[in-house]
């Protein structure tokens, strides 16, 4: 489904596309009963910087997922643009392996030589700040070092798009900041294209250019960073998402 | 009363005395038992670590007869072996039947179900909850499977430890196809059986309480190993281990 009448869509502009959702929907749960997602269409363009937000179990993880191909789809279909894609979940689970070893291996399943994984991997420590605990475990590393290693994995694979499911949520206000930090420096590499899902609406502010809202796997709202927090048209074109913007800055 | 403390101090002296009837028995006991669990455990982990990520049409029926092969009573096995490896069987031409061999394929084939399942489940738990975050870097099935069960190998030592342990304490099936032969085919658990029968308490008690000191030793080498792996994950990995190892 459309984003409904009276919501403005973002210009395409003449930026080439990353990503587009043609009716996606999903089922999750046994026997697919529960739908997730309910005929989504979405078009994502080289360079935007977009934030998926509403309630939880509104959909945003499911799309995220979907799109980066983890869950079967029921209908519709996903057309991704040139470039690679990684993704990154809220909870980054990590090999019992040195931090070093960790990044090698998400190199290593891109197909690259053993061998040849040394370099780009050090370079994506060296690149989050972590080139120093390269040899601890990283198991043992604290939640925001964690996520840090995490993105240098996928930035080692140089994606052109980011999949980023609440990538902050469950960190210390420090780590918060330092990958919240990194993201914008990633987001702004040439090319680069940033679809993220927070909770966080002053996150959404500082990162996003476009926000889509969400809502019982429906895409109610699809708008400018800046109209969403700021017009007050919203309460009447879309009060979902109004009501949900009242409640979270409440 | 009297009669067991008696048994049990003539079976301590036995074991102390380094028996060689006894220790030759043990031996053999840990021979066949060994042989058969790296068997089983290199097919079992490799079957069991794919089946826990892989998605099928038929997967729980495959599920459901490995959970059932758990049950298989030794003495079933043994018979099944028995007939394979008879002179009229399939593979009656390797004149196995009542050999050390015949006594490691019956017991790979027994516990081989419980390697497979036991890793099955144990990888299937964690790509349930992590198993998406590999599939996003790229790795399919296959490489999912056994990067899972590398990351969970202390768990799947106790996979290992559990298969040797209903290995090593069968008797059905190793009576069956070995013969329980002096010398040859008897081993632990035959042999207790046979001692016991004969009424001579104090060397089926020395072979139990052998028995039982090996199964104590693997699983405390086990927890030891897991501490002291627990200490290493947390401390920092040394500068020159560039390998899986780390």
């Amino acid at each position: 489904m459309r984003a409904e009448a009276g919501i403005s869509h973002v210009p395409a502009g003449p930026r080439p596309m990353a990503l587009q959702a043609r009716g996606l929907e999903v089922r999750l749960g046994p026997g697919g009963r529960v739908c997730a997602l309910k005929g989504l269409d979405l078009t994502v363009h080289e360079g935007e910087r977009v934030a998926v937000v509403g309630a939880n179990g509104s959909g945003k993880s499911t799309l995220l997922r979907a799109l980066h191909g983890l869950l079967p789809l029921q209908r519709g279909d996903v057309l991704r643009g040139p470039g690679r894609q990684a993704m990154l979940f809220q909870r980054p689970y990590l090999l019992r392996l040195s931090a070093l070893n960790n990044v090698r291996v998400g190199l290593w399943l891109q197909g690259l030589a053993w061998r040849a994984t040394h370099e780009p991997a050090w370079q994506a420590l060296e690149r989050v700040g972590l080139a120093a605990l390269a040899h601890r475990n990283g198991r043992a590393l604290s939640g925001g070092q964690q996520q840090r290693l995490a993105l240098a994995r996928a930035w080692a694979l140089r994606p052109a798009v980011w999949l980023l499911d609440e990538p902050t949520a469950s960190l210390d206000p420090h780590a918060k900041r330092e990958v919240e930090t990194l993201m914008a420096e990633f987001a702004a590499e040439p090319g680069t294209t940033l679809l993220f899902s927070s909770h966080n609406l002053g996150q959404v502010k500082r990162l996003a250019s476009r926000v889509l809202y969400l809502e019982g796997g429906q895409l109610l709202a699809d708008l400018p960073v800046h109209r969403f927090f700021n017009d007050h048209a919203l309460a009447a074109t879309c009060p979902p998402a109004w009501a949900f913007l009242q409640g979270e800055t409440a | 009363m009297n009669t067991f403390s008696d048994s049990v101090s003539t079976a301590v002296g036995l074991v102390l005395s380094m028996d060689p009837g006894l220790w030759a028995v043990v031996g053999r006991s840990l021979a066949v038992s060994a042989t058969a669990c790296l068997l089983a455990c290199a097919v079992g982990l490799s079957v069991g670590a794919w089946l826990g990520v892989a998605r099928f049409r038929g997967r729980g029926a495959v599920i459901t007869v490995l959970n059932a092969a758990l049950a298989v009573p030794s003495v079933v096995v043994g018979l099944v072996v028995y007939l394979v490896l008879s002179r009229s069987g399939p593979l009656g031409f390797l004149g196995w039947l009542f050999s050390f061999q015949a006594m490691v394929l019956a017991q790979t084939l027994l516990v081989l179900p419980v390697a497979i399942a036991l890793t099955r489940q144990a990888v299937e738990d964690v790509d349930r909850q992590h198993g998406e975050q590999l599939a996003s870097l790229g790795a399919r099935v296959g490489w999912r499977g056994a990067l899972l069960a590398w990351d969970e190998r202390y768990a799947l030592l106790t996979v290992v430890i559990t298969v040797f342990g209903r290995a090593i304490a069968e008797v059905g099936a190793v009576m069956i196809v070995g013969g329980n032969i002096d010398g040859f085919t008897r081993v632990m658990t035959t042999a207790i059986a046979l001692e016991t029968s004969k009424g001579d308490l104090p060397m089926a008690l020395g072979l139990g309480i052998v028995l039982m000191a090996v199964v104590l030793l693997l699983n405390a080498l086990v927890s030891l190993l897991r501490r002291w792996r627990e200490r290493v994950d947390t401390a920092p990995v040394h500068a020159g281990a560039m390998g899986w190892s780390a």
